[in-house]
């Protein structure tokens, strides 16, 4: 009977499980791109395609950490503008070395997330508002001053291509794993361990699941908002940073408008707009299938110009199904818990 | 301990300024106003004329119906991030349909038929996004914000997929000097936004739908099990906030005298604004159309007066964005004061 009892309760968690539907689902596109569209299912094509996403992977991450906590981030894109662009005028036009550069662009991303996570904490602002007025702040202060020039020649120490290993695939192809990759790991690594295996993530996930909770058990909420709203922040830097080592220029507004393809990976990987729920694995797989989707796509010759479309679809798709699917969850449980004093 | 003390405290404070609106309330708003007309007209030169007011009365009336879009969903505690989206896309369809169905010189009759046939389809198409954004909204329970970015990026989408990212333009030439007209001098938009502008305030106050809106953005279980059909409520905001979305789209129309796909654009944010700092409660329950519109005449001010004053769009941007900020941060030291 007990032993009935815990088969099934894993096959139900299993079943549960965000993450395990979206590998399904990973697969059976992956499936099936690859019956439809030579060339899919090649490790040279699954390399250039984690390279092309590590970027929106990074930001994801740190957007996915604000979402746990209940809120939510639009000025991430021009975050990691700024921060690019300041770093970048500073190692171009000034010939500052990189030990300066980068970790300025880093703690400028840092900043920028603490001006948000002051205005959401201590002037309460609603965290949509509060990012929506500083997004247009950085942003168009960053055009402003910047006069939407870019900047081309970016030292060599910052955009020479970092090989960490590299070998030749069965079909002849070389395939190199670069710093991107490594650094999406890294960022994936980091997060998890914070939301895993620290107090901190711990207290995070009981914010975004009841703040007035969290609270009257003894977490400072002031402190987790600086944590959350930084750390976005930092990944934010860390990307932006990445993306000018990628196409070695930087560009004022080449990352501005693509807050919605991260956002709705962060939202397929199963965090919820009203926090307190999703998983790093959960959020690199929302990537993987973004990415997949737009490949897919594109080998089979769809118009790029389709994929507004398709991730609309994806974001109204997902939210209603994890919604309605949870609900229905919720509701033989509620009638069990209210059964069982009768039944004892 | 006392942090928490503290915190709580900040609430009740904070709900009691958010019942309270801008500080001072509309009388504020006004003073800000005033203040604003009148440092402007002694800083910037040409500042004080008939121009000026009339080119205000020209810019508002678009900014103005696409912030009432936004209020009413603000109000049911919501937000419609799609507003532009659908505002641009029936444009751009009345904007073909006209220019398809027309051949050059047709006589006068056959073109207001048209004309009116392409306002019937446009209406039609922001009716239909409207009932469906509602109705996600209100059966499936996601977060409107999540809805809303979603049907956006779905309405752009299938915008920019079908014109490839052009503008339509070549319009028949009534169509925009019926929207540009002069009337007693007073532009024919601003009519129309004065005229939409008191329908919506008697919506929201005169009608028990308004009623119930106001009752399901301060409390959407209460007003559930008041046996008020919440998700008709909901979908009848959305529905309300796309019909507005379709005004707006008319007077897009006849003041560029083309559609795109990115038109306005810029706007998603200022309508938000304008509604914030005219008193509306971003989480729902509040909001009066008067504060909405002394907010937009003062955006308007401060955006003549950088026009005047040669500032750039960005920085235009970047005071707008201040502002916002500035309203905030006066409303909780208000409410600190006050404790």
């Amino acid at each position: 009977m007990r032993e009935g009892a815990m088969s099934l309760s894993l096959l139900t968690r299993l079943q549960e499980s965000h993450e395990a539907w979206l590998l399904g689902v990973i697969l059976v596109m992956c499936a099936l791109l690859g019956a439809v569209a030579p060339g899919f299912l090649t490790v040279g094509n699954f390399v250039d395609l984690l390279e092309t996403y590590s970027v929106q992977g990074i930001l994801a991450l740190g957007l996915f950490v604000v979402l746990v906590s209940g809120g939510i981030d639009i000025s991430f894109m021009a975050t990691a503008s700024v921060a690019q662009y300041l770093a970048a005028f500073l190692a171009a036009r000034w010939h500052w070395p990189g030990i300066l550069c980068i970790p300025i662009g880093l703690a400028t991303g840092i900043a920028l997330g603490c001006i948000n996570a002051t205005l959401i904490h201590f002037v309460r602002v609603t965290s949509i508002i509060a990012t929506i007025a500083t997004m247009s702040v950085f942003f168009a202060l960053l055009m402003y001053a910047t006069g939407g020039k870019l900047i081309a020649d970016i030292p060599d120490w910052w955009s020479d291509r970092i090989v960490f290993a590299q070998w030749e695939s069965a079909d002849g192809d070389l395939v190199r794993i670069n710093l991107p990759i490594v650094a999406l790991a890294v960022a994936a690594l980091l997060t998890w361990l914070m939301m895993t295996r620290s107090n901190a993530g711990r207290q995070i996930y009981a914010m975004g699941g009841n703040p007035e909770s969290a609270r009257r058990i003894g977490i400072r909420i002031g402190q987790l908002h600086y944590l959350v709203y930084g750390f976005l922040g930092f990944m934010a830097a860390a990307g932006g940073l990445l993306q000018a080592h990628r196409v070695g220029e930087a560009v004022p507004n080449a990352l501005y408008g693509t807050e919605l393809a991260v956002l709705s990976a962060a939202v397929l990987g199963g965090a919820s707009l009203s926090g307190g729920s999703g998983s790093v694995p959960g959020v690199l797989c929302g990537i993987v299938l973004l990415a997949i989707l737009q490949n897919g796509l594109n080998l089979m010759g769809v118009s790029p110009y389709f994929f507004q479309i398709v991730i609309g679809l994806v974001i109204l798709i997902a939210t209603s199904v994890m919604v309605l699917s949870s609900r229905r969850r919720r509701a033989p449980r509620a009638r069990g818990e209210a059964e069982a004093p009768a039944g004892g | 301990m006392a942090d928490a003390q503290a915190i709580n405290g900040n609430l009740t404070a904070l709900m009691r300024l958010l019942r309270g609106g801008t500080p001072g309330g509309l009388s504020g708003l006004g003073s800000l106003l005033l203040g604003l007309v009148v440092v402007c007209s002694v800083a910037v030169p040409d500042f004080a004329s008939a121009g000026t007011l009339q080119s205000i009365m020209f810019q508002m009336p678009e900014l103005g119906l696409l912030s009432l879009a936004m209020m009413v969903p603000l109000v049911s505690g919501g937000l419609n991030l799609a507003i532009i989206a659908t505002a641009n896309q029936a444009a751009l369809l009345m904007a073909w349909l006209m220019k398809s169905m027309l051949v050059p010189g047709a006589p006068g009759g056959e073109v207001a038929l048209v004309i009116l046939a392409a306002m019937a389809v446009g209406l039609v198409l922001c009716i239909a996004w409207g009932i469906l954004t509602g109705a996600i909204v209100a059966y499936t329970g996601v977060h409107p914000i999540l809805v809303t970015l979603g049907t956006k990026s779905l309405i752009d989408g299938i915008s920019i997929y079908l014109t490839r990212g052009t503008v339509i333009s070549g319009l028949p030439e009534q169509y925009s000097a019926a929207g540009n007209a002069v009337v007693l001098g007073i532009p024919v938009p601003f009519m129309v936004l004065v005229v939409a502008a008191v329908l919506v305030g008697l919506l929201l106050r005169r009608t028990g739908f308004g009623v119930a809106t106001f009752m399901v953005g301060s409390n959407i279980e209460a007003t559930r099990y008041s046996a008020i059909d919440t998700r008709r409520v909901l979908v009848g905001v959305y529905l309300a906030s796309s019909v507005l979305c379709f005004v707006a789209a008319a007077l897009m129309l006849a003041r560029f005298n083309s559609a795109s796909a990115d038109y306005a654009q810029s706007y998603l944010l200022v309508t938000i604004l304008a509604a914030v700092l005219g008193g509306v409660d971003p989480f729902g329950g509040f909001g009066k159309v008067a504060g909405l519109m002394l907010s937009l005449t003062v955006l308007q001010v401060l955006a003549s007066g950088s026009n005047l004053l040669g500032f750039s769009d960005y920085l235009k941007l970047a005071v707008w964005g201040f502002v916002l900020i500035g309203v905030m941060t006066a409303q909780t030291i208000r409410a600190r004061l006050r404790r």
